[in-house]
């Protein structure tokens, strides 16, 4: 090496004069395959992972802080903006926990359009998942079909809900309405031609060799370090462990409908990429028999103080109109004390932790996210990997930024 | 089991109605190693839900013993805020049985003048995030956690929003 006198010396860090060279990568937060803001400060020895460590909160908006500050029936359209990718699930865990504050009983049509609704809204999670996933490996055309059948989902939503992301449609003691007249039939013609497509996307994916080289054996996770750091949902179910909530502690009817839970015991990328594509027959499974079996009735609970009214009965009659006035300017009361409402949404294991004082204000409301817990499992999954499967172990445990930040 | 069972309020009422409950039975028990029963102060049954308090200084063991008997996962970790009383601040530990199919509450009260409690991270590696986000929103320090620093907020903010006298709006 020959020497430049004119350039100035460097001080070397004390790693390079010890003889250890490693190269401190910042990846993101505005990095296209982190889906979203993640930051990531990976340490590498050439293009070996040595340490991964994740520097999250830039989407933080205290919207736990927000919602002691609205009424309880205000804090749903709230619960959309969590988790932007499966609106309906969150809008389902904290109507069930305040609901079981409350004590109301749930007419079943209404429960049963719950159920119906969250698995499109589990479809929804997972066709984003698998469209953005591939992307990640390279496999571009993948993620123009998912968001094909996505749209359609979407336009299911605005039908019922009037918006196609920010739905806010199960309301404390049910839903905000019935839906449209034609909209079952609507959800019966998606849901025919549905197992189609995810033999489109299987097609194209499951025997494709570049796709099962980067994914095969990539980001190990076993069942052990899985419970340990706690991650839920399908990336749990691949490393081998039997949990799935709507079966094992159901809520909202769950009980009644009869599904599989796919597992794996592998514990790699691949597996939860089959993980979760078999998840997404069994979820039109559920969407069928809650179609068959539509019980008919109410949508909302009798609960006069609780419920709005129906538009109509507000102009005619003076409870009605009294009723209404008063939720919507002093809110209701809800008995004092805590509940967890935890239930099993596209991304794993949610919980809703709602402490009530007795006024019409929650006291704290606190969201458990599977994905906060599941960025934990990064370091565990990369570490001594090449730095290219990084990419393709961030995308298979599915995380949305909405939800870690909150 | 539980779901049927009316509310009970109270140590005594909740020993005399969940008798077989293995949560309550780990924690009562006295040879467990590190586990004194005199740190299990108290027990509520509502909501069909089981909270057992226990005493501030014995978190981690506590979290060992109800660990041993079942109740394998960490599910959830936060703080409440009871701001004016005293004892000011909650901690509530959700811990799921992957084989009972049950969850349960394990409860803290720490005082405001040393909000300090030990760190599960020995028992769950999973609550270290968690322990971030309540020492970031509350200020609670976790004795022996492997890296106590701010997660949500930026690393200079000042104050701790989540507490109730931290306004809600406005600029500080």
């Amino acid at each position: 090496m020959t020497e430049n006198p004119g350039a100035p010396v460097l001080e070397l860090p004390a790693a390079a004069i010890t003889g250890e060279r490693r190269m401190v990568l910042n990846m993101g937060p505005q990095h296209p395959a982190t889906h979203g803001v993640l930051r990531l400060i990976v340490e590498l020895d050439g293009e070996v992972i040595v340490s991964v460590q994740p520097e999250i909160g830039y989407l933080h908006t205290g919207i736990e802080k927000t919602c002691e500050a609205k009424f309880y029936q205000q804090v749903v359209p709230l619960t959309d903006r969590v988790n932007y990718l499966d609106p309906l699930s969150n809008n389902l865990c904290y109507c069930l926990a305040v609901e079981k504050l409350l004590g109301l009983e749930i007419p079943d049509r209404a429960q049963w359009i719950r159920v119906l609704l969250t698995e499109l809204s589990r479809l929804n999670s997972h066709l984003i998942w698998l469209g953005t996933h591939a992307m990640d490996i390279g496999a571009l055309t993948v993620f123009l079909y998912t968001f094909r059948e996505r749209e359609e989902i979407l336009r299911l939503f605005e039908a019922v809900a009037g918006q196609r992301m920010m739905t806010s449609y199960f309301r404390i003691g049910g839903l905000a309405m019935e839906p449209p007249l034609d909209w079952l039939d609507r959800v019966q013609h998606f849901i025919t031609t549905f197992p189609e497509k995810i033999d489109e996307y299987s097609n194209l994916l499951t025997g494709n060799p570049i796709f099962m080289n980067r994914l095969k054996g990539v980001g190990y996770l076993s069942a052990a370090d899985a419970i340990a750091l706690g991650v839920t949902g399908p990336p749990l179910r691949a490393s081998g462990v039997d949990i799935d909530l709507r079966r094992d502690m159901p809520y909202s009817s769950y009980e009644k409908f009869r599904f599989n839970v796919p597992t794996s015991t592998v514990g790699d990328t691949w597996a939860r990429y089959v993980v979760r594509l078999v998840e997404m027959r069994e979820s039109t499974k559920i969407v069928q028999q809650a179609l068959d079996g539509m019980p008919g009735g109410p949508v909302k609970a009798n609960a006069p103080k609780i419920v709005l009214p129906d538009r109509e009965k507000m102009k005619t009659e003076m409870e009605a109109l009294i009723h209404h006035f008063k939720i919507v300017t002093e809110g209701f009361n809800v008995p004092a004390g805590e509940v967890y409402q935890g239930m099993e949404c596209g991304h794993g294991q949610m919980g809703y932790y709602v402490v009530s004082d007795g006024t019409s204000k929650p006291y704290r409301v606190h969201m458990r996210y599977p994905s906060f817990a599941t960025l934990q499992a990064v370091e565990t999954m990369c570490k001594g990997r090449l730095i290219a499967d990084l990419v393709a172990v961030i995308g298979s445990i599915d995380i949305v930024l909405g939800e870690i930040d909150r | 089991m539980t779901s049927q069972t009316p509310s009970l309020s109270g140590k005594q009422a909740v020993l005399e109605g969940l008798p077989d409950h293995p949560a309550i039975k780990a924690l009562q028990a006295s040879d467990i190693d590190g586990w004194n029963p005199q740190a299990f102060l108290d027990a509520r049954f509502d909501f069909g839900e089981l909270t057992l308090t226990v005493a501030a200084a014995e978190i981690r063991a506590a979290c060992s013993a109800v660990k041993a008997a079942g109740y394998n996962f960490f599910e959830d970790m936060t703080a409440v805020d009871w701001f004016p009383a005293s004892p000011r601040f909650q901690l509530s530990y959700h811990i799921l049985s992957h084989a009972f199919k049950e969850r349960i509450r394990l409860r803290v009260m720490l005082d405001e003048s040393d909000p300090t409690v030990d760190s599960i991270v020995p028992v769950w590696a999973g609550a270290n995030y968690y322990e971030r986000e309540v020492f970031d929103l509350f200020g609670i320090r976790f004795a022996c956690h492997p890296d106590l620093r701010r997660i949500m907020m930026p690393d200079d903010w000042q104050g701790h929003p989540l507490r109730k006298d931290y306004p809600v709006e406005g600029y500080r």
